[in-house]
């Protein structure tokens, strides 16, 4: 019986489904690596969020911080004079505003208490019968300035004169702002988040509708999968770091002055880095909670510790040897020693060899803890 | 005949499947069915026994080129939703050396209106039909389908039926689980059916229903009680079930049944409230064994 039925569907067979000619059709599909990249690039572009916060969101952040920060000529600095009963706080607010630096105004106790504490003005005079009285909070900078500049012009109104004559030198230039500072620490933050989330979601999702175990069931390499990440953080890694540059080069002529062949192999090792790392946090967990959970216990140190908004050597000696541990830290580092200073790759030996070790150890732990279901 | 398939899972199924026959493993949800075909497919690795599959065993030898050679419908998969159809497709396609072409399968599996459009937009039926088209792409020899019309309405059902039977029909050998018993009737040649873990009966599906030694089955209710010792004793009368305030009697003859079990009715003074009749199916196999209906879950 068996026999008979397999003849009859030999004839069905080559009609239905041209058994006959093994790999038909195979020319449509490319590599599969490249399907595999093709895919990632796709669900990428189709996911609107996603391109939000890659593309537009940093971008939003230069111009946002550049603008709130930019060095324009140093501004006035408030005072407040406490008001008397006479006219004596009126003088002193006229000989403090004839100073170039300084912008004097009368207040009430109450309110000079009240603009000092909300940092409207950097420190109150309080005149008295003889001499004056200081109030300001020493641990702000501008207040110690403040002082000083303060103290200087009512010497001066006083009659007190220089000892000796001496001369200033001003220099602005591009590359010593802060807005020069930000850019290398944004595109440096963005390819770790780009990194971790763009892994770490994308690897966790799949697992937990099971398309990962779907893959396993058929005869892909595991490795092209994995590297088909590689790939397609390749392609979006350009645009990232070219749309950060782009703006900041437009808005603020910002400019980079190492070799643009230097800033690409940097942002490579940093891209792998991340998404090693990005690997790392997403071979086991099956839920999205499970994963965000382990990315923000991954990221939030290096937000806060690895100099993207201010530089990392503010933090305490103690802690130094663990911050520059930080892959983020490494890679801001050598970003801004070639954007800013326009250093070799050679000079950055230190923080390239954080970054490959985080980048090899991540992956190579992702690899063999990696789960396919 | 060439035996391709022996299985012994941890629950101690001793199975074979032989070439170019659609073999079904029926029960109900828990009983197993998903994790004895995961075993099969080589992602649960069994805790004991054996499992050999087109003359080959899972990690005891070339595994990427067996996974050539079959092809996979997983219960839970869920493609991604903003890749197309072609696209998802052309995905499987490309993981395997040899096999069908992308336009030639979608046509199969009647997607080629939907061709262009995104997974996510997709009907449930449609999706499933996408996810057998992934299975059938490599033109594997041994497809293996996991509920493969689980909450589909009758219409899609039917459509996903027709793609089955046309790879049955071109020589391609089917382990399908189900809870459908239609679906196993129509589509398997033989029925292993599963419980706990066990297989409780297997058989072709014509077997198992003449295993009952019945082929009606009368189902009512009445209006108080009656004596299940009576209802037992009444001619041609296989087998009572009750479930709930139903009476299910298996009988060997309807006509000679029937009016005794009115009479009976009456004598007890109770009176009928509903009463059906249906030719026995699967669904009263697995209820004579396990005193349960499939979809009691």
């Amino acid at each position: 019986m068996a026999e008979a039925k397999e003849t009859i569907l030999e004839e069905n067979v080559s009609a239905d489904w041209n058994r006959r000619q093994p790999g038909a059709g195979k020319s449509e599909s490319l590599h599969p690596l490249l399907e595999l990249t093709a895919t990632r690039v796709r669900e990428f572009l189709r996911e609107k969020e996603a391109v939000f916060w890659v593309f537009i969101f940093p971008v939003l952040m230069t111009f946002a911080l550049g603008v709130a920060f930019r060095n324009t000529a140093p501004d006035k600095t408030p005072v407040a004079v406490e008001a008397t009963a006479d006219a004596k706080a009126n003088e002193v607010a006229q000989v403090l505003s004839s100073s170039p630096e300084i912008t004097a105004t009368v207040m009430s106790p109450t309110e000079a208490a009240q603009a000092l504490r909300s940092g409207k003005i950097s420190i109150v005079v309080k005149p008295q019968s003889e001499d004056f009285e200081y109030r300001f909070d020493p641990t702000r900078p501008e207040s110690r300035t403040a002082r000083l500049m303060v103290d200087d012009a009512l010497q001066r109104g006083r009659g007190r004169a220089d000892v000796v004559k001496s001369s200033e030198a001003k220099i602005t230039e591009p590359g010593a702002r802060y807005v020069d500072f930000l850019v290398p620490g944004l595109i440096g933050m963005n390819l770790m988040g780009s990194g971790l989330w763009g892994l770490g979601f994308t690897v966790v999702i799949a697992r937990s509708r099971k398309i990962l175990k779907r893959f396993a069931a058929t005869p892909m390499r595991r490795s092209h999968y994995l590297f088909s990440f590689m790939l397609s953080r390749l392609v979006f890694l350009v645009l990232e770091v070219a749309a950060v540059v782009v703006f900041a080069w437009l808005v603020f002529s910002f400019t980079v002055r190492g070799s643009w062949l230097t800033l690409i192999l940097v942002t490579m090792l940093g891209g792998f880095t991340f998404s090693g790392l990005g690997l790392l946090v997403a071979a086991r967990p099956t839920t999205i909670e499970g994963v965000s959970g382990l990315m923000n216990f991954i990221m939030l140190p290096m937000w806060l510790l690895s100099g993207t908004f201010f530089s990392s050597e503010r933090f305490p000696q103690v802690l130094q040897p663990f911050i520059k541990a930080l892959p983020l830290t490494a890679l801001n580092t050598v970003l801004r020693s070639v954007m800013n200073e326009g250093a070799a790759l050679s000079s950055n030996w230190a923080p390239i060899s954080i970054m490959l070790a985080w980048c090899l150890i991540s992956f190579v732990i992702a690899l063999k803890i990696f789960k396919w279901q | 005949m060439k035996r391709f398939a022996d299985v012994t899972a941890v629950n101690g199924l001793d199975l074979q499947v032989f070439t170019g026959e659609c073999f079904g493993l029926l029960g109900p949800n828990g009983a197993g069915k998903t994790t004895t075909i995961e075993i099969l497919e080589g992602l649960t690795p069994a805790d004991e026994g054996s499992v050999e599959l087109l003359g080959q065993q899972w990690k005891k030898g070339d595994d990427r080129a067996l996974r050539e050679r079959i092809g996979v419908q997983l219960q839970e998969t869920q493609l991604a939703e903003k890749v197309t159809v072609v696209e998802t497709v052309r995905l499987f396609r490309s993981f395997y050396k040899r096999g069908h072409s992308v336009d030639e399968v979608i046509r199969t599996v009647a997607l080629d209106e939907k061709r262009d459009a995104r997974v996510g937009k997709l009907s449930g039926g449609q999706k499933q039909r996408l996810a057998v088209a992934c299975a059938l792409v490599s033109d594997p020899e041994l497809l293996f389908l996991d509920e493969p019309t689980t909450g589909l309405d009758p219409q899609a059902r039917l459509s996903l039926w027709d793609i089955v039977e046309k790879f049955r029909d071109g020589g391609g050998t089917i382990l399908l689980t189900t809870h459908y018993m239609e679906e196993a009737t129509r589509l398997c040649d033989r029925v292993a059916i599963m419980d706990h873990g066990k297989v409780i009966a297997l058989g072709t599906p014509a077997e198992l229903i003449e295993s009952l030694g019945a082929d009606q089955v009368i189902e009512f209710s009445a209006t108080n009680p009656l004596v299940e010792d009576a209802l037992t004793n009444i001619p041609a009368v296989k087998h009572l079930h009750k479930r709930g305030e139903v009476y299910a009697l298996t009988v060997s003859e309807i006509g000679v049944a029937l009016p005794a079990l009115l009479a009976e009715i009456k004598r007890q003074q109770s009176e009928l409230v509903t009463l059906t009749t249906h030719q026995a199916t699967l669904e009263d196999v697995f209820v004579s064994l396990t005193g349960r209906k499939l979809r009691d879950g």
